[in-house]
């Protein structure tokens, strides 16, 4: 009897849940029809990241940046007396769910795009943002094929950049001659990153002694790559990584008693957010990032967003900060109207964007070109006592 | 007789579902009362109803359980959409390209079918489904580090990076390692879709209703009996394997050509989508051909649909989950099932007595 009970309750529970999804379902045309009435004083911006999932920190921070921003902006006034409603959703970093909550955002009246965060999903749903002529503008997309269309911007550096941007530094600044890499293989990012660093490190005259890779499904242990760099006498290993696996390699190389110098990009910005880790380790550590929490130009973002979200922001978070204001930017120059269409929107944005200019948090004098490219200066910061220096 | 008229409306049921939900989805996009999630979600719908209908071939009727479904789909569309970027300048109608990459998915899956079926087939029951677990993932692995260009003298091949592929300046790289194929044209559309799940259908039901069918089952009841007069067990095993590998395939393309990007990441092509087609087939019934359509249907839908709930939706999706395979399959929740209808039967009858 109780067994029949129990699942009487599960099967109400359930009933009631996706009584509660269809609900939802209905409200939502009712909220557009809400929407267009007042479509004179309002700009929808749609936002998607990885909200769920391994890579949640990057989506909850790309939106929670995204909502500062247009908050700060609509405190100030708005856009040409717009103000700016955000509302991110979850793709999971998945280039298939990119498309369901890209089409969700569509639906709930989304005239211009924020996103991807990731880029796997910013390639796919490219593709749709074309289809539809919606201005897109991926923060922290850094694939080459991300901004492949004209009518994507981007606030981060490419990945090749990245690679040959961290070779010259190594190489102009004489921080080691013999560099060993471990990258991920399985990741676009951190491919292509080495990739472009390899070519330009014969330019500099570091000699790469030992190139390691890992995929998704071996990261958890990196004692044959740590070994390898070690016996090829590395002075610096190179990690074009996310800050998680990061973690892993400064651990184990810790175990091993190998100290060289680790040298890291954007994706190692986070490390000393690491739950369980122990953040002596990452002392010394270099990495290239254009945002630092502790920066002057940056107090403010910081304070406000740990009020706000309780969490230090990272790059991601001022990716996202510096596109919203972006599009404000060039909203302005373009006079753009909340009842104008989305395509016509989308060219008046695209010619706007070639012209404005923006001090953000990731860059001073930030511009961009018709191809949707940042102009930029990257910077390197070290961590010192437990926080970035920068360099 | 009696028996082949029930199959004939059984069959003809599951057809009309599937007619009737195109005829009503293309209603409401002519009517333009279909929302942006919605027509977005029909591709994938087809793709995984294609998916679940050929794998409950392999589950359901050869009663073999298979965990590498995944990975004969990974083969189609990588095969499919290589073709599509290949033939690019060669054949300039999308549709035609399309409609042979969709034959070539089918082809290379199928192949791939008989030559993992052959050695693996040998296995039963929960062997088998490791070995073919371990296929699905060396499928996406050896699909992660290969490294395809083209230029003026060929092909190049290259497991290691797109510098060590040697192109020259009128080279291109087709397939970049993980980053898998990019720019694939979206040729994949609704009707498109409808049509390849009813074809896969045609080609599932006709099988199980015919001579080929009875002894895959056979097979499937009772492998010693089978043997014993006279069905050779190997032929029909891989028969069922490869169609439902090929089925797979095109499935593959069908969705290589619905994105842009085409990835073998763990999450589109690894054990976690053999494991969730696998569930589709569980939840709609082993065997059971209209049961996984109505399943995928449901349970692709499901977590869209719980969007509005934000970061709870993929709880909200394991306990509906849950709850459904214990409606579904508990043998307590049948026998309430079971003993909700009689209460209900009576009433109806003691209301028609009432009533005469």
């Amino acid at each position: 009897m109780k067994k029949v009970l129990s699942l009487g309750l599960a099967a109400v529970m359930a009933m009631s849940l996706t009584a509660c999804g269809g609900g939802e379902e209905k409200t939502a045309p009712a909220d557009n029809a809400a929407g267009t009435e007042t479509a004179g004083d309002v700009l929808k911006l749609g936002v998607t990241g990885p909200l769920t999932g391994p890579n949640a920190a990057y989506g909850s921070a790309v939106a929670n940046g995204a909502d500062l921003a247009a908050k700060e902006i609509n405190a100030a006034g708005g856009v040409n007396g717009m103000t700016l409603e955000v509302k991110a959703e979850d793709d999971e970093a998945d280039p298939e769910k990119v498309i369901n909550a890209y089409n969700n955002l569509k639906d709930w009246g989304m005239q211009m795009f924020v996103g991807a965060t990731t880029s796997g999903a910013s390639i796919s749903v490219a593709a749709e943002t074309a289809n539809d002529n919606m201005f897109q503008i991926t923060p922290s997309g850094s694939a080459v094929e991300c901004v492949a269309n004209d009518n994507v911007f981007r606030v981060c550096f490419a990945d090749p950049d990245q690679g040959t941007a961290s070779a010259k530094y190594i190489g102009e600044n004489k921080l080691a001659a013999k560099v060993a890499i471990i990258y991920d293989s399985s990741s676009e990012y951190s491919s292509g990153i080495r990739e472009a660093f390899v070519k330009e490190a014969s330019n500099e005259g570091i000699e790469v002694v030992a190139d390691e890779a890992f995929t998704a499904d071996t990261n958890t242990d990196f004692s044959v790559q740590l070994d390898k760099a070690k016996e090829a006498g590395a002075e610096l290993v190179f990690l074009p990584i996310y800050y998680q696996e990061a973690s892993v390699i400064l651990k184990q190389a810790s175990d091993k008693g190998f100290d060289p110098i680790f040298f890291g990009c954007d994706g190692m910005d986070g490390i000393l957010t690491v739950e369980n880790f122990d953040t002596s380790l990452a002392e010394g550590l270099m990495l290239l990032t254009p945002f630092s929490p502790t920066e002057e130009s940056s107090k403010k973002f910081t304070e406000d967003y740990i009020e706000a979200y309780g969490a230090e922001p990272n790059q991601f978070a001022a990716d996202a900060y510096d596109a919203v204001y972006a599009i404000a930017a060039a909203a302005e120059k373009a006079g753009i109207t909340a009842d104008m269409d989305v395509s016509a929107m989308c060219d008046a944005m695209k010619a706007a964007m070639t012209e404005i200019s923006i001090d953000g948090l990731t860059g001073a004098g930030m511009t961009w070109n018709a191809a949707g490219e940042p102009n930029k200066d990257p910077k390197a910061a070290k961590i010192v006592n437990g926080v970035y220096e920068m360099q | 007789m009696k028996s082949k008229n029930k199959i004939l409306v059984q069959n003809s049921i599951t057809y009309g579902l599937v007619i009737l939900c195109w005829i009503l989805a293309e209603v409401l996009i002519r009517t333009g009362n279909m929302s942006s999630l919605m027509k977005g979600l029909l591709v994938p719908l087809c793709i995984y109803v294609i998916l679940a209908v050929s794998l409950n071939l392999t589950v359901g009727i050869l009663g073999e359980l298979s965990l590498g479904h995944a990975g004969f789909m990974c083969v189609g569309a990588f095969s499919g959409a290589f073709f599509t970027k290949v033939m690019e300048t060669v054949i300039p109608s999308v549709g035609l390209r399309f409609f042979l990459a969709l034959l070539i998915g089918a082809a290379v899956a199928g192949i791939f079918g008989i030559l993992i079926g052959i050695p693996v087939l040998r296995l039963k029951g929960d062997y088998l489904a490791i070995v073919t677990l371990a296929f699905g993932e060396i499928i996406k692995n050896l699909i992660n580090v290969m490294y395809v260009g083209k230029d003026s003298t060929g092909f190049h091949f290259s497991t290691k990076d797109t510098l060590s592929l040697g192109l020259d300046e009128s080279g291109v790289v087709l397939i970049k390692g993980a980053q898998g194929i990019t720019g694939t044209p979206k040729a994949a559309t609704f009707t498109i879709g409808v049509l390849l799940v009813l074809l896969t259908l045609f080609i599932v039901l006709n099988l199980i209703n015919s001579r080929t069918g009875r002894a895959i089952m056979s097979i499937r009841d009772n492998r010693i009996a089978a043997e014993s007069i006279g069905i050779n067990i190997t032929k029909y095993k891989l028969m069922a394997f490869a169609i439902s590998a090929a089925l797979a395939g095109v499935a593959g393309v069908l969705y290589a050509h619905n994105l842009s990007s085409l990835a073998a990441t763990p999450k589109s092509f690894g054990y976690n989508m053999s494991i969730m087609i696998l569930v589709f087939v569980v939840l709609g019934g082993l065997g059971n051909i209209r049961g996984s359509i109505i399943a995928a249907v449901v349970l692709t839908m499901l977590p869209e649909l719980l969007r509005g709930l934000n970061d709870y939706r993929m709880l909200i999706y394991a306990v509906v989950l849950i709850v459904m395979m214990i409606f579904n399959s508990s043998p307590k929740a049948i026998e309430m099932r079971a003993v909700f209808m009689e209460k209900l039967r009576k009433n109806r009858k003691s209301t028609t007595k009432e009533a005469a």
